[in-house]
């Protein structure tokens, strides 16, 4: 594990990555700005057309994309915990699913964007009580039941999307399929989003040493003094929570839950410092908030005008870097 | 007189409707190393489990160190409960990457408070656990590359590095060579003649009429018999325990026992 000082200085790094990811994300674009309109613009004052662009469209933005990365990460690496897994992600338990069908089911109905989102959040909601209510059936809480609860909701939602998407009109569609691929452009403001990581973590950080535990199994950790079933209540109903307020902002983005949380513990692997999640849980949602703002960034400007579903370049790096990561770990999984 | 760090009073255990004993009195003193001994699925593991409140008993007292369990084990008591006793389990888990020092110092949770990190205080006497299973030099060590034995060495290093005065071991020995198996069972002596009290499940009474000065036999039918080895480990008993005939050998004062 890393020294409080050296977890302290990784964090001040990344917190300057993530600076350094929400500058980038301000600068570029189809419209040029200087670095002084990113200054008049941070410094709150009102100016030409790129302050205005940078204030009204690219800082919200980028803020709800880190956000929205930085959920999902933390989320991800809480759901690893809880199902002691390293291969679980946000979405194993059903959560994106319920979401999909709650914001699917608003565009058929045609509803707001507003709405949407509402119904996104309700239906993700629904999704993880009904996992709860199912998987805690007799009280016994088993990782098994859990996951094939979560793994049968998930399936249910997914033919309820397909079932959808096959009798939605033609102009729902393009909607619709951004909205499932994950996309930015429909986030209408990165408050609820950021004000939600840091619950999360502020929740989290202080039952950090509680979940190392935990992640060593239950046994150990009843016996070392931790209240197994109210910390994994606790981590499933947080890490539920967070999910929702990602596919609420951004719809099922994928891939960040997972890799985000493999990447920062490979990285504390090599330095030495194995799976501490005093430092993994604060380090995924600073690396998953800025891997998030880049890919968003690149996803509306690498064939500008056309904007991209970020979802569809998370998915794109994910996938080479996950199977990279697997085939360096052969000991994990004996 | 000094509270015992165990005490049971008319304790009943049950698993899955499987009554496993009844009416259990007994006493653990600080200083006194007991063996549990009884065949397979006698319920000699469930039995420990419950002895340090990681499950219900169906009725009965059950104290440590004077705190009534299943109570004191749970909530805000768990951590202070954990400083007290501790408990080897029979698996060990390791689905994360993680060094054999991260893996002993874990055993320091309970004496941590919620913002601390481990201190040079705690690494010291993580060192000294690993010292003491000879583990030293594996600090930097993968987990998930240890052996069988290693691992099992590990996991008592851990339950050392917690400090408890009760120790609960369920199958200290498993994985471990002979050399080992010795090691640990005079290990687990010293820390009983330290004022620690050792409660462990064994499978051979050998050992346990070696190292332990008192047993417990669970014989799976409710029934049960508590006291002094010597008395209590005897060829009669373990031939009606195991349901084999087993026959007594002798060589200066140890006694060991093999099968008809």
């Amino acid at each position: 594990m890393p020294t409080r000082r050296r977890a302290l200085l990784s964090l001040a790094a990344l917190i300057g990555l993530a600076l350094l990811s929400l500058l980038v994300a301000l600068a570029a674009g189809s419209l040029p700005v200087s670095a002084a309109d990113v200054l008049c613009a941070l410094s709150g004052n009102t100016g030409g057309l790129a302050v205005e662009v940078i204030n009204g469209l690219r800082l919200p933005r980028a803020l709800a994309a880190f956000a929205c990365g930085g959920l999902l990460a933390l989320a991800g690496t809480l759901m690893q915990v809880l199902l002691r897994n390293p291969l679980a992600d946000p979405y194993v338990l059903g959560i994106s699913g319920g979401a999909a069908v709650g914001a699917l089911s608003a565009v058929l109905a045609g509803l707001t964007l507003a709405l949407m989102n509402l119904a996104a959040f309700a239906g993700a909601l629904a999704a993880m009580l009904l996992v709860f209510g199912l998987a805690h059936g007799d009280s016994s809480w088993t990782r098994s039941r859990l996951l094939l609860t979560g793994v049968i909701v998930a399936a249910g939602c997914g033919a309820i999307v397909a079932l959808i998407l096959s009798v939605a009109p033609e102009e729902g569609l393009r909607g619709m399929l951004f909205w499932l691929m994950g996309d930015l452009g429909h986030a209408i403001s990165p408050w609820p989003a950021l004000a939600t990581l840091t619950l999360g973590l502020v929740v989290t950080l202080p039952f950090a040493r509680e979940l190392n535990l935990l992640s060593r199994g239950d046994t150990l950790a009843q016996a070392l003094g931790v209240s197994v079933k109210q910390v994994k209540r606790g981590i499933y109903v947080l890490a539920s929570l967070l999910t929702a307020v990602a596919v609420t902002t951004a719809g099922s983005i994928g891939f960040i839950g997972l890799v985000v949380p493999h990447l920062v513990r490979l990285a504390m692997i090599r330095l030495g410092w194995g799976n501490d999640q005093r430092l993994l849980l604060p380090a995924s949602a600073l690396f998953g908030g800025s891997l998030l703002v880049l890919a968003d960034t690149l996803a509306r400007t690498v064939i500008a005008p056309q904007q991209l579903p970020v979802g569809v370049l998370t998915a794109l790096l994910g996938v080479p870097v996950f199977l990279f990561l697997l085939g360096r770990q052969p000991h994990e999984h004996q | 007189m000094n509270t015992p760090l165990l005490q049971t009073t008319r304790l009943e255990v049950n698993i899955g409707g499987h009554r496993i004993c009844r009416d259990l009195d007994w006493r653990v003193e600080a200083g006194e190393s007991w063996a549990i001994l009884g065949r397979n699925g006698a319920g000699k593991s469930t039995l420990l489990a419950t002895l340090a409140g990681l499950r219900p008993q169906q009725s009965g007292g059950l104290r440590v160190a004077g705190l009534a369990l299943p109570h004191a084990s749970l909530g805000a008591g768990a951590r202070a409960m954990a400083r007290v006793r501790g408990y080897l389990s029979q698996h060990q888990f390791d689905p994360f990457a993680s060094t054999v020092m991260e893996t002993v110092l874990v055993g320091r949770h309970p004496h941590l408070g919620r913002w601390d990190w481990e201190s040079a205080d705690d690494r010291r006497i993580a060192e000294a656990a690993l010292n003491e299973l000879g583990l030293n030099g594996l600090a930097e060590r993968e987990v998930q590359t240890l052996s069988g034995g290693e691992r099992q060495r590990l996991a008592v290093a851990q339950l050392l590095a917690q400090e408890p005065q009760l120790l609960l071991l369920d199958e200290p020995l498993t994985h471990l060579d002979l050399s080992h198996q010795v090691a640990v069972m005079e290990l687990l002596t010293r820390r009983a003649a330290a004022g620690a009290a050792i409660i462990a499940v064994l499978h051979d009474p050998g050992f346990a009429a070696r190292y332990c000065r008192q047993a417990l036999l669970l014989f799976g039918n409710n029934e049960w018999l508590a006291g002094p080895a010597a008395e209590v480990i005897t060829a009669a008993n373990l031939s009606r325990l195991y349901g084999h005939p087993l026959r007594e050998l002798g060589a200066n004062g140890d006694r060991w026992f093999v099968p008809c």
